[in-house]
């Protein structure tokens, strides 16, 4: 076994486990480590099999097949922040209709208090 | 004339750490523009906003942390449906709007001629020098907004306007996060909304600088056109 292939499957397999720890210990919802574990899991088999890796390589015209790894990894990473900035912009309008909501109960209640010490 | 004592207004004014102009521009509103209720939406200042609004006879309500110019303008459209009033009239809180323009604004609105009205220091001559650079950001954006909605509009990033029941029921659904003045009058434009500029007389701010810096005025150009340009794509 060559060092790369040691090195790759030691990052991904090593990926795979925290993600999975950190889902069983509650602290990472599932609908955000789909796509960690989807890059976990397609990392650790191109790193299993060199064959696979070279066959791939091939194909996509990449010269030295551990690169492809790296071209694997930096797009799930793309995909990840991309979706990250989309998580975030919905909660950010949420959190804005839930500030909103609140300003207007407290002056409701405002009213509603004034309106009793009146009476 | 019966009508229009039983029209409820409401007077909008957002409100960032204005502790030192409230109290006037309040003033302003109760001796020349008495048929309207204030609401101040004090959005998260640090400041006494909220205690001297509230001092100063308005309604007041307060954001718990700063949502931002649009966010704040939208609290209050909220609460203009919530509490069924047929006009909102969005106002600053730094004393730059004269509160005896505001009749004017209603006119076009009551005739029934438009559902938004702006307020604009440009449509004649008066004693508003904006800096170079301002004025080539106003002159790209009127140019942009006047071809989109096919007629001309002079001051489009005003924030002295006023809203029919249709608009403050659209704004109080869609309306922008920051620098909001020019997309929301895209966004009324595509939802078949009729615009129409009136000429208003502009003061000096009283207290208190512009909040855009150059950086600031740089990312203003670009994220209002490119909110510009996404609103024009997306569906109807």
């Amino acid at each position: 076994m060559d060092i790369v292939k040691v090195m790759a499957v030691t990052g991904s397999g090593s990926l795979l486990f925290v993600v999975f720890e950190l889902i069983r210990r509650g602290r990472l919802k599932e609908r955000y480590s789909l796509l960690w574990l989807a890059a976990g899991v397609v990392l650790l088999i191109l790193s299993l099999s060199r064959e696979l890796l070279e066959y791939v390589a091939r194909l996509t015209g990449i010269f030295y097949p551990p690169s492809l790894l790296f071209l694997v990894a930096f797009v799930f990473l793309l995909l990840i922040t991309l979706h990250f900035s989309a998580v975030i912009s919905g909660l950010s309008e949420k959190n804005k209709i839930l500030a909103q909501e609140l300003g207007l109960l407290k002056q409701a209640l405002e009213d509603i208090r004034n309106e009793y010490k009146r009476s | 004339m019966i009508k229009q004592s039983m029209r409820k207004i409401l007077i909008i004014i957002p409100a960032y750490n204005e502790e030192k102009c409230l109290t006037g521009v309040i003033e302003d509103l109760r001796s020349h523009y008495p048929a309207g209720d204030i609401l101040v939406v004090d959005d998260g200042s640090n400041d006494g906003t909220a205690s001297v609004a509230r001092g100063a006879g308005a309604r007041c309500i307060s954001l718990p942390f700063n949502l931002g110019i649009g966010g704040a303008v939208q609290t209050g459209y909220r609460y203009a449906v919530a509490h069924e009033y047929d006009i909102a009239v969005q106002f600053d809180g730094d004393g730059q709007h004269v509160a005896a323009d505001i009749e004017k604004l209603l006119i076009p609105l009551e005739q029934g001629l438009a559902d938004i009205v702006v307020g604009s220091r440009f449509l004649t001559a008066g004693e508003y020098r904006p800096s170079f650079f301002r004025k080539i950001g106003i002159s790209i954006f009127s140019r942009v907004l006047s071809s989109i909605i096919d007629i001309p509009m002079t001051d489009t990033t005003s924030g002295f306007r006023a809203a029919n029941r249709r608009t403050i029921q659209f704004f109080s659904a869609v309306y922008p996060d920051d620098y909001p003045e020019v997309e929301s009058l895209v966004q009324l434009h595509r939802a078949s909304m009729r615009i129409q500029e009136v000429s208003v007389r502009m003061r000096d701010r009283s207290e208190g600088k512009s909040s855009i810096t150059p950086v600031r005025s740089v990312y203003y150009m670009v994220k209002v056109l490119l909110a510009v340009i996404i609103d024009l794509m997306k569906k109807r």
